[in-house]
């Protein structure tokens, strides 16, 4: 018998586990990711270049990573293909079997000349990832105003420092990790604020946070944080927040101000603070364009939609498993074993094994960790309350807020299609990634309820709706694919 | 005297734009809709207001009436709602027709005569002129004309315009109200089923777009009105680079065909924001919205031969709806003689944004029992094209 086909997409550290396990299992295996080199988010690796200098110096766990990763990558049955980026996967007719097909462009996305690839694996693991949010507040489009995320990215993959001064805001316990990243590449860390109260942190949390991070594997990891911003001398405040940038062409300055534990603004608390770089994280939106282009159901919860996955990561639809962010924020550890059981299961292991015990357990133990994140690190309902009419909410298209509450308050636009195409919010390069959740959220609170059921045919008005999942040149689109045979993959 | 009420069931570009005509002409009017208000085909096409691809007869002079209303319909609407207007985008900005083949040259030239004597302003663009008009359209081609008539909306918001003016003027807007049924009295339609409740009228105008035949079928009296997929690709925004709207002249052959099989013709135009929509193809495939990259693949072989320079434009995203259609292409607009009280506006395939306006006058005007600015005998609802089909179209036809 011909072993199955198992294509991961995404070598974080989800794809990388679900590769390995799916090659225990006896698999072939496709490992793909648009970066060059595995890691996923977490693991970002420095580029060939720097990868000599102690790349350890940055990274948690950074040993069991290299070894799983030349395990796999050395694998005979592994293919591995960097830079390639799936583009858009294909649902079969319904009387076809088996996962959707995936086309792949291979080559650097900057490359002139990238391959147009087709696959049709036997199952699918998607492993893609989340990417970090932030919400709107007047300057933030103002150069110098980075995600976290991006500025740990620029610190751990290219050690570059986004700024000398800089402020560290938002919610979530990835503050720590993004303000010790830039204390690590030489910036001056002047404050690291964090949005909600003490009391709501303490409330989420509960009783024994320690215990519970622990067995995430994310206790010791916190605590060296912790002691980096301490031994930096790094202000730390709850209860505060970033609610404007100000400056002439790039930020200068940030204010701050107490926040309630609702984040409406404590009148008077304003502070300025003198900066040339603020980083600002609101949590993580888990990336559901490719599940959502396969037919995945998808979960609603406090903290957004997730892929809904079974006890075995299986998805509503056949033959496509999900791990990682996209199922939940639970950490490195959680997607680890979340794609150790995906991957094991779609290369055709036995879903009774009794090793898959542990994982099960480290992936529930993960999702307890998830729900106190949400529960700690809430996005308090009175945010909006920072933005003006003049607020920029759609950085590519320059939407305002006045636009948003004018498009959604009249009935005659207000759906949320409609109100896309009218204020364009949504409609430019990042395609909504940024803005779209808060957007939809927005907008349910200026409508109220929603206006109907979605049309027979048409995609349901949710952000995550790309059924192009990364752009693709019309000179490329224009060629067709090659298919690449499932023996020779 | 009671006024008389109207319902228009559907709140895509067609019904808005009957219900404020229906409003200003001093009608009772309800608009309902199962889901939010042009949200379904109407934004999920394009938005060309064209002249240019109609042959001589009933569909061009409806496309000649919509295209004299759209300037003064914006003009009015602008005086109570200037912000509704500005989003609608309107830009006369003419259409570019290239034929790139011998055959298709003389076929345009032919197919250009025959409008001129029909009263469409065609011009013949030498290379020189072309080059001129659109610095980066292909050398490689056999003729081209300019249609200095054509426009384009967004279409989304000039349905929300539409309807955000016939609210105004005292028009009711129901939805998330699926039209279930009907009912009768003394051989009449008095009114819909709704989850909502009963909704009463003197009349009704379906105006349920590619799902009109459902409708009409739920009420009684079916129509034959089936879906046509197209898609449509949108860059990443550039700067200036299509100034016109630019197809090729293969277009005019899709548009009036209705083999199963796929076709596409380069429609090539970019919008305010910067985007270049690259359309499209036309499919019959049922209400099937699954991706299909080699339609995609289609779509762009064919732009690209009309704009080999934008090979390297990465495209960014991909949609596409279901036009409505009727066999014969044509439109239905007026009352149905098998149920008093139902009235039909619908079935304008590809070209139902242009249309809008100018059949909203038409229904109007029929429904008052005024003359028609145009004759309107090739839409009239009991032709074999419309009654054709007892069975459900769209039910049938799903692969
Ligand atoms: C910006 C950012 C920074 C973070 N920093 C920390 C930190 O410092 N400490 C910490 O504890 N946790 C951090 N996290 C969380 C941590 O990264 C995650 O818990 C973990 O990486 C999740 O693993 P994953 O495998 O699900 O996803 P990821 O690690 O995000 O891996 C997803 C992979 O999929 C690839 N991919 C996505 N789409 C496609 C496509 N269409 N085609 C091909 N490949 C694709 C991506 O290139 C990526 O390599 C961070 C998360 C983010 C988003
Ligand atoms: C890819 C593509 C490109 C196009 N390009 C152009 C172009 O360039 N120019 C042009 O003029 N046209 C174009 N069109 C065609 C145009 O979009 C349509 O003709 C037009 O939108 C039809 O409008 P409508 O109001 O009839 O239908 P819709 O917009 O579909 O509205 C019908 C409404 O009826 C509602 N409805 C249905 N059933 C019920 C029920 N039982 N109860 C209550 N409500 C119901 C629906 O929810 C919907 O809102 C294009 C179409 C496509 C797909």
């Amino acid at each position: 018998m011909t072993p199955p086909h198992v294509t991961v997409v995404g070598a974080g550290p989800a794809g990388l586990a679900a590769a390995e396990t799916a090659l225990t299992a006896g698999a072939e295996v496709t490992l793909i990711d648009s970066a060059e080199q595995p890691g996923g988010q977490y693991h970002r690796m420095l580029p060939d270049a720097y990868a000599a200098v102690r790349p350890e110096r940055l990274q948690h766990g950074w040993r069991a990573f290299d070894r799983r990763r030349r395990r796999v990558l050395a694998h005979p049955r592994c293919t591995w293909w960097p830079d390639t980026t799936v583009w858009a996967l294909e649902r079969l007719a319904p009387h076809e079997p088996g996962p959707p097909r995936v086309h792949v462009l291979c080559g650097p996305a900057d490359g002139a000349d990238r391959r147009r690839l087709r696959l049709d694996p036997d199952a699918l693991v998607l492993a893609v990832g989340a990417h970090d949010r932030m919400l709107p507040f007047p300057g933030w489009e103002l150069p110098g105003v980075f995600t976290a995320g991006a500025a740990q990215a620029l610190a751990k993959g290219e050690r570059v420092v986004v700024g000398d001064r800089v402020v560290v805001a938002g919610t979530g316990p990835f503050l720590l990790p993004v303000a010790a990243s830039l204390l690590e590449a030489g910036s001056r860390v002047s404050a690291v604020l964090e949005a909600n109260v003490t009391a709501t942190v303490a409330r989420g949390w509960s009783q024994r946070p320690w215990e519970l991070a622990a067995q995430a594997g994310k206790a010791g990891e916190l605590a060296e944080y912790t002691a980096a911003l301490i031994r930096h001398r790094v202000p730390c405040r709850t209860g505060r927040a970033v609610i404007e940038a100000r400056g002439d062409g790039r930020v200068e300055e940030v204010v701050t101000a107490r926040l309630r534990g609702d984040w409406s603004v404590v009148p008077g608390s304003e502070r300025t603070i003198a900066v040339d770089a603020v980083c600002v994280t609101h949590g993580f939106s888990p990336q559901l364009e490719l599940p959502v282009a396969a037919g995945c159901a998808l979960r609603g919860s406090s903290a957004g939609e997730f892929v809904d996955v079974d006890d075995d990561q299986r998805t509503s639809c056949p033959g496509v498993y999900a791990s990682g962010e996209i199922t939940g924020i639970a950490g490195a550890p959680a997607a680890r074993a979340e794609g150790a059981l995906a991957g094991w299961v779609a290369g055709g292991g036995d879903p009774a094994a009794p090793a898959l015990r542990h994982l099960r357990r480290s992936r529930d133990q993960g999702r307890a960790f998830a729900e106190r994140l949400v529960r700690a690190h809430p996005i308090g309902a009175a945010w909006h309350g920072w933005l003006r009419p003049e607020t920029v909410v759609c950085r590519c298209e320059e939407t305002d807020y006045a636009s948003i509450c004018r498009a959604v308050t009249n009935v005659a636009s207000a759906a949320a299609r409609v109100a896309k195409l009218e204020t364009r919010a949504g409609l430019g390069p990042c395609q909504a990634r940024m803005c779209g959740p808060t957007v939809a959220e927005l907008s349910a609170r200026l409508r109220g309820e929603p206006l109907g059921r979605p049309v027979e045919g048409l995609p349901a008005a949710v952000p995550h709706h790309r059924p192009i999942a990364q752009p693709i040149r019309l000179g490329e689109l224009a060629g067709g694919p090659d298919h690449i045979p499932n023996d020779t993959a | 005297m009671k006024r008389t009420r109207v319902a228009v069931l559907g709140a895509g570009i067609v019904g808005a734009a009957c219900a404020r005509e229906l409003v200003l002409a001093g009608l009772q009017v309800t608009v309902v809709d199962r889901g939010g208000a042009a949200q379904a085909t109407t934004a999920h096409g394009e938005g060309n207001v064209l002249v240019s691809d109609k042959a001589p007869g009933p569909e061009l002079e409806l496309a000649q009436l919509s295209r004299r209303l759209w300037p003064q319909v914006l003009a009015d609407i602008a005086e109570r709602s200037a912000h509704a207007v500005r989003a609608v985008e309107w830009e006369p900005k003419g259409g570019i027709v290239v034929a790139t083949t011998d055959a298709g040259a003389v076929e345009l030239s032919r197919f250009a005569d025959a409008q001129r004597a029909a009263g469409v302003r065609a011009e013949v663009l030498d290379a020189d002129a072309l080059a001129a008009a659109e610095p980066l359209v292909t050398r490689d081609h056999t003729g081209a004309l300019h249609y200095p008539d054509d426009a384009q909306v967004q279409p989304a918001a000039a349905a929300a315009a539409l309807l955000t003016d016939a609210l105004q003027g005292g028009a009711e807007l129901r939805t998330g109200c699926e039209v279930l049924g009907g009912v009768m009295r003394a051989g009449r339609l008095t009114g819909v089923r709704t989850p909502a409740g009963l909704i009463e009228a003197d009349m009704f105008v379906n105006a349920a777009g590619p799902w009109a035949g459902e409708l009409a079928a739920r009420l009684g009296a079916p129509v034959d009105v089936r879906p046509r997929r197209g898609d449509v690709l949108v860059t990443t925004p550039l700067p200036p680079t299509v100034f016109h709207k630019v197809y090729d002249a293969d277009y005019v052959g899709a548009v009036g065909s209705s083999a199963e099989e796929l076709q596409t013709s380069a429609v090539v135009e970019s919008t305010r924001g910067g985007s270049v929509l690259v359309g499209s193809s036309r499919r019959r495939v049922g209400f099937d919205d699954s991706l299909r990259p080699e339609v995609l693949s289609g779509i762009a072989a064919k732009a690209l031969r009309l704009f080999p320079g934008l090979a390297g434009v990465p495209v960014m995203r991909a949609y596409g709806g279901f036009r409505p259609y009727v066999p014969d292409h044509l439109p239905i607009i007026g009352a149905d003689p098998r149920l008093t009280g139902l009235w039909h506006a619908g079935g304008h395939e590809g070209a139902g944004i242009g249309l809008s306006v100018g059949t909203a006058r038409l229904l109007r005007n029929l429904l008052l029992d005024l003359p028609t600015e145009i004759d309107v005998t090739a839409f009239r609802v009991d032709r074999p094209a419309v009654l054709g089909a007892t069975a459900h179209p769209a039910r049938e036809e799903t692969a």
